[in-house]
């Protein structure tokens, strides 16, 4: 209950903020709301949302997966290579979807069978992945993709100010976030982060359920390797370079604890929309780029600290509150239990 | 205590985001002069160089400005931090939905920036190229600095002259891998070099890439020296990237030799030095002043982009619009000790 309750705290800040900078943004420029901004709006990330949906399950879960951006990378690369040497994309697209679930299955057995730290294995996967676009596809980018594929790519769904990356990002967003907090996978994949050895003990296929994990993120990951490809009409080696810190942001912005056991994805899904509104006023405005860093830092930040402040204060407020209204004689010992928790 | 605490610490941090955006957005469009009448619509034209915060860049957006006074219309620029393709679009896009008159872009990528200025294109924002072009097709007209064979054989010429007897082993510090400008010099370097049997004695040992920045192109300077003793001459076309080898060798004392393209300014004490004898440029400024008046001639009708087109332009002439809709500002101009302190730019 208090940990739902926490959390509805942090989804209703991002929300509100989400309200205030569209504000401001409509106030500051004459152009924000309209359709076309609404479509740039959300282009720019579109690949680092994807890929924060499973980074958040995973780590919820207790690991983390730092090769992502490694993994989009190669993707591109292969994709890039395939279609050089006459592959047609639909042989193409599946090729390297089947290469990210592999590539997420190799830092899911070496997390879970090798028992090493996530941090570690996924470092070493980060670098492997890259080395491994470079060598598929060297310094050159292939470009000259069919007009279908650039079209999905970077136009929108006919009709609508919705470009159609963001339709796969809204899909997945539904069916994570379904089952995440609605089938007992999601109740497991918190368990595991909470306490594993509980979860263990208490019957969860842990191992299972992170090679699960680390798999469809690796597969994800994949996805928006394609969808990269697309939108820039370009493969190239070095795709999604730096894009894993903005993953790890979004997700953590969006409430999600680094140690695990705790987060939502409609959280993630605000932290989203809260830095895509954000990097969008602040470039429609002209201020310079080093200061969206700044803005965004200082979010990330505030995302960490405003949630310990606020377990603080509830702390503190319960503690007053039960100085002022004593608990009656019959309730001395479910008092002094209470109180003894609280000490810790 | 950490009940105040926390609230100073969520208000603070709340407010230095709200006063950001405000504060910051100063660094915005300049007024046109008071002297003139603006037309209707205002003709106002965005750059988007490959990346703010680069000195080159800096310098066409004076000429720019200067294009922008004389012609009452409105200047503003804005950049990506870093010389990356995929940073840069999100620029194209925001300023698309600004609806100006003209978008001016110096491509990080060929290929990259093509979903975006077609887009533009289909909206009626003429989209002129400078600098670096976009893929064929996805601009109105491309303004080329220079003649791309032309600087081909120069660099070929200076790397000659400056190796002992045209011999040698010779690398280049380049920008961006993807920068279609510096590539395309390049690649016409290595022909040259290929095809003339006067440098059949230098020797391209290899490229490597600095991404204009300057702590990068430093790095892979260092790079060069230590992998290849026997080098004789870095050319780095690349003002970024002649400046930083430039410094590292002279920091390490080194015989290699470094030319290319860079900034009078910049280079001067290393000519005198006799590091860097000789390099070349050519009027940034001009160029972006001449990219200015392209865009402004696009605007009202006078030029369409058409091969063959024929303009005008005040203080820097004659030109016509060439294949693939290329217009050239001039040839590049060798630097070197004779006339290195007549320069200040």
């Amino acid at each position: 209950m208090t940990t739902i309750r926490r959390l509805v705290r942090w989804e209703m800040l991002l929300a509100i903020l989400v309200v205030a900078l569209i504000a401001v943004g409509a106030t500051v420029s004459p152009v924000f709301l309209s359709a076309n901004n609404f479509s740039n709006l959300s282009a720019a990330l579109t690949e680092v949302a994807i890929m924060a949906l499973p980074m958040a399950l995973v780590i919820i879960a207790g690991e983390i997966d730092l090769s992502v951006e490694a993994m989009l990378g190669l993707s591109c690369a292969v994709l890039g290579f395939l279609w050089a040497e006459g592959v047609p994309l639909w042989i193409g697209i599946p090729t390297v979807l089947i290469i990210g679930a592999l590539g997420g299955a190799l830092n899911g057995l070496l997390v879970t069978r090798f028992m090493l730290p996530s941090l570690v294995v996924t470092l070493g996967t980060l670098a492997l992945f890259r080395g491994l676009a470079l060598v598929v596809l060297g310094p050159r980018g292939v470009s000259r993709f069919p007009e279908w594929f650039t079209t999905f790519g970077f136009r929108n769904v006919p009709g609508t100010p919705i470009p159609w990356p963001f339709v796969i990002f809204a899909i997945l967003a539904i069916v994570l976030g379904f089952i995440l907090h609605r089938t007992w996978a999601g109740r497991h994949i918190y368990a595991v982060g909470r306490n594993v050895e509980a979860a263990r003990y208490s019957g969860v296929r842990v191992d299972r359920l992170k090679l699960s994990l680390f798999t469809l993120s690796g597969v994800v990951a994949a996805l928006a390797g394609v969808i990269f490809t697309a939108r820039f009409a370009s493969a190239r080696a070095d795709a999604g370079e730096g894009m894993t810190l903005t993953v790890v942001t979004i997700v953590l912005l969006g409430g999600v604890n680094i140690f695990g056991g705790r987060g939502t994805i409609p959280g993630v899904v605000l932290a989203f929309f809260t830095l895509a509104v954000l990097g969008n006023v602040l470039r429609l405005t002209r201020v310079s780029t080093e200061m969206q860093s700044i803005a965004t830092g200082a979010l990330l930040i505030l995302s960490v600290v405003v949630p310990m402040v606020a377990q603080q204060l509830k702390l503190a407020i319960e503690r007053v509150r039960r100085d002022r209204h004593p608990p009656s004689v019959g309730h001395i010992a479910g008092a002094e239990a209470a109180g003894g928790e609280e000490a810790i | 205590m950490s009940r105040h605490l926390g609230w100073a610490a969520t208000f603070v941090g709340a407010a230095m985001l709200v006063a950001s955006v405000p504060v910051v957005a100063q660094d915005a469009s300049m007024e046109p002069a008071a002297a003139c009448t603006p037309s209707d619509p205002p003709l106002s034209v965005i750059f988007i160089p490959k990346q703010v915060n680069n000195p080159y860049f800096d310098a066409a957006a004076t000429g720019a400005q200067t294009a922008a006074d004389e012609l009452c219309g409105e200047f503003s620029q804005v950049g990506p931090q870093n010389a990356n393709a995929a940073e840069q679009v999100p620029f194209i896009t925001d300023a698309t939905t600004q609806a100006p008159s003209a978008i001016a872009i110096a491509a990080d990528g060929p290929d990259e920036v093509v979903p975006s200025l077609t887009a533009a294109m289909e909206q009626g924002v003429k989209v002129v190229g400078y600098d670096s072009s976009p893929a064929a097709g996805a601009y109105d007209v491309f303004v080329n600095q220079v003649d791309f064979s032309g600087v081909g054989v120069l660099l070929a010429d200076w790397a000659c002259e400056l190796a002992p007897d045209c011999t040698g082993e010779i690398a280049v510090l380049s920008a961006a891998e993807t920068a279609p400008n510096q590539n395309a010099w390049i690649a016409l370097m290595t022909d040259t070099l290929a095809n003339d049997a006067k440098y059949a004695n230098l020797d391209l040992v290899t490229t490597v890439y600095g991404n204009d920045d300057p702590q990068d192109s430093a790095t892979q300077a260092q790079g060069l020296l230590q992998t290849y003793p026997d080098l004789k001459v870095i050319v780095a076309p690349t003002t970024v990237g002649i400046l930083a080898a430039a410094q590292v060798v002279k920091q390490q004392g080194s015989d290699v030799k470094v030319t290319g393209l860079g900034f009078p300014n910049d280079m001067r004490e290393y000519v005198k030095d006799g590091i860097s004898p000789v390099f070349g440029l050519w009027s940034v400024p001009d160029l972006g002043y001449l990219t200015y008046y392209i865009a402004s001639l696009l605007v009202d009708g006078t030029i369409t982009g058409a091969e063959g087109e024929t303009f005008t332009v005040p203080n820097l002439g004659d030109y016509t619009i060439g294949p693939d809709s290329v217009v050239t500002l001039g040839p590049a101009f060798r630097f070197d000790a004779s006339n290195i302190d007549e320069f200040n730019f």
